[in-house]
């Protein structure tokens, strides 16, 4: 292809013709702006509340995700819950990273046992663990209870064992957790955000 | 809670672009944030709310002898507290900045941009950096007064903190103000956000910080993230610029120079055209005969 001087000369004219007016005035932009959409707008919101201090700060989590066969859920954010009047939105530095504890990599789905003696944790499954503690629980129980002080009065109670709470119960666990320890006569029950 | 605009965000300002400022209805009014500083704790809930909400990347912190997480803010950095330690009377002063954009009214940024649509600056006084639409060339760094804006040079566009413009705009405020445990991040009207300011700096007089000051310097019009500064005589401590302009330099005059380049072109293509229809075309030499 060839171009004469005259062809050279009207593209040049052009292109300065349309620099010109792009420059003084003329533009297609538009003057109202899309901003990016809001990412928490499609999730579901569950109330919760902060699994760290004892503060118990209400938080909202936004979840992904239907849990179908071919999708998992996930939490995409967290932040605090106005209405919870504890702390009325806010969350602190750690709080407002409570997410990565849902959805870090490393976070265990299974309960762990480590056998006397051994250096190596294992992992077990729900219902071993659960009948395992139960077994441990009564054993314990039958072998620390105490019917009668050295007074001689009737004390009924549970030395051998001790129950820490966690700041993350809600006022319903708390009960349920009283209600139960009570019922077996142990008398040491404390909370996390003592210790 | 301010109304919000009925569709779209309408835009006041745009980088690089002679389209004029719709001015058809009102938008509602203007945001603000207001960072009491004598209320902070330092408890950097603000900056791990900020990553969270933008899903910027974790970078790791070190220890150089400050409460600091990090040396400086980056392209995944976009808000910093900043913590100096300063005698004040004798005493030990902790000086802390909440170190983001101030969104000036006047953005020394978008007045440097060359690239069309790259900053944006909206009705509701945000200025927005669209990445979209970044060329990379680093001259609305040199363009802000305040030293905010971070180059990637992996995606080799430039960031910084958009105030949650995503959040805004669906009624909800941004990340940082919402997490704050103490409320020393307000956050409303510029109009609210001014009056409580200067309610919060004559409390702090009364309470012997004669010194207090509400930073909003009018050098770039005003900002949209204002400060309660307790000791207002020391604000180089902060790194506070004390009358910060928009545009340091011959980056003011770019929009100017680049017109006049234009008109010259015009001017020259005018001139050519009117050449043409006075004389009209040259003829070869050799075809005269």
């Amino acid at each position: 292809m060839t171009i004469s001087r005259r062809d050279l000369l009207k593209g040049t004219a052009l292109a300065a013709g349309g620099t010109f007016v792009s420059a003084l005035g003329f533009d297609l932009q538009p003057a109202y702006a899309q901003s990016r959409e809001l990412k928490i707008s499609g999730a579901r919101e569950y109330k919760t509340v902060c699994p760290y201090c004892a503060v118990g700060c209400g938080t909202i989590a936004y979840v992904h995700g239907s849990g179908g066969l071919n999708t998992t859920r996930s939490v995409i954010h967290v932040e605090g819950d106005p209405d919870s009047p504890i702390n009325g939105g806010t969350l602190c530095p750690k709080g407002a990273a409570q997410m990565q504890l849902a959805m870090s990599p490393r976070l265990e789905h299974s309960p762990k046992y480590r056998a006397p003696g051994s250096s190596e944790w294992e992992d077990v499954d729900w219902e071993w663990a659960m009948s395992w503690f139960a077994r441990k629980y009564k054993d314990a129980r039958d072998a620390t209870f105490v019917e009668r002080d050295a007074q001689g009065r009737t004390v009924n109670r549970c030395e051998g064992i001790g129950w820490v709470g966690s700041a993350t119960v809600t006022n319903e666990d708390a009960y349920l957790i009283t209600k139960t320890q009570r019922a077996m006569g142990i008398v040491y029950m404390d909370h996390q955000a003592r210790i | 809670m301010a109304q919000l605009p009925a569709s779209g965000l309408a835009i006041r300002r745009m980088s690089a672009s002679s389209t004029p400022a719709p001015g058809i209805r009102s938008e509602g009014p203007e945001y603000a944030k207001l960072v009491d500083i004598s209320r902070c704790i330092g408890c950097k809930g603000c900056e791990i709310a900020c990553k969270e909400w933008n899903e910027l990347g974790i970078e790791p912190t070190e220890n150089f002898g400050s409460f600091q997480s990090h040396r400086d803010l980056s392209a995944d950095t976009w808000l910093l507290m900043r913590f100096t330690e300063v005698e004040v009377g004798g005493d030990v002063a902790w000086f802390i900045k909440k170190d983001a954009c101030l969104h000036c009214a006047e953005p020394g940024c978008l007045f440097a941009c060359p690239a069309p649509g790259a900053i944006v600056q909206y009705e509701n006084g945000i200025v927005d950096f669209n990445q979209a639409n970044c060329i990379g060339c680093q001259l609305c760094v040199s363009g802000c007064p305040f030293d905010i804006p971070r180059f990637n040079p992996a995606t080799r566009k430039v960031y910084k903190c958009n105030m949650c413009i995503d959040r805004v705009e669906a009624g909800l405020e941004p990340a940082c103000a919402k997490t704050c445990p103490t409320n020393a991040i307000s956050w409303g009207t510029k109009e609210d956000m001014v009056a409580l300011g200067e309610r919060k700096v004559e409390g702090l007089r009364a309470r012997g910080l004669a010194n207090a000051v509400l930073y909003d310097p009018p050098g770039v019009g005003g900002t949209h993230m204002m400060y309660v500064v307790p000791h207002g005589d020391q604000l180089d401590q902060y790194d506070l610029p004390a009358d910060p302009t928009a545009g340091a330099g011959a980056l003011a005059m770019l929009g100017t120079v680049r017109k006049l380049g234009a008109s010259a072109l015009g001017l020259g293509l005018l001139a050519a055209g009117l050449h043409y229809l006075g004389f009209g075309p040259q003829v070869p030499e050799e075809d005269a005969k």
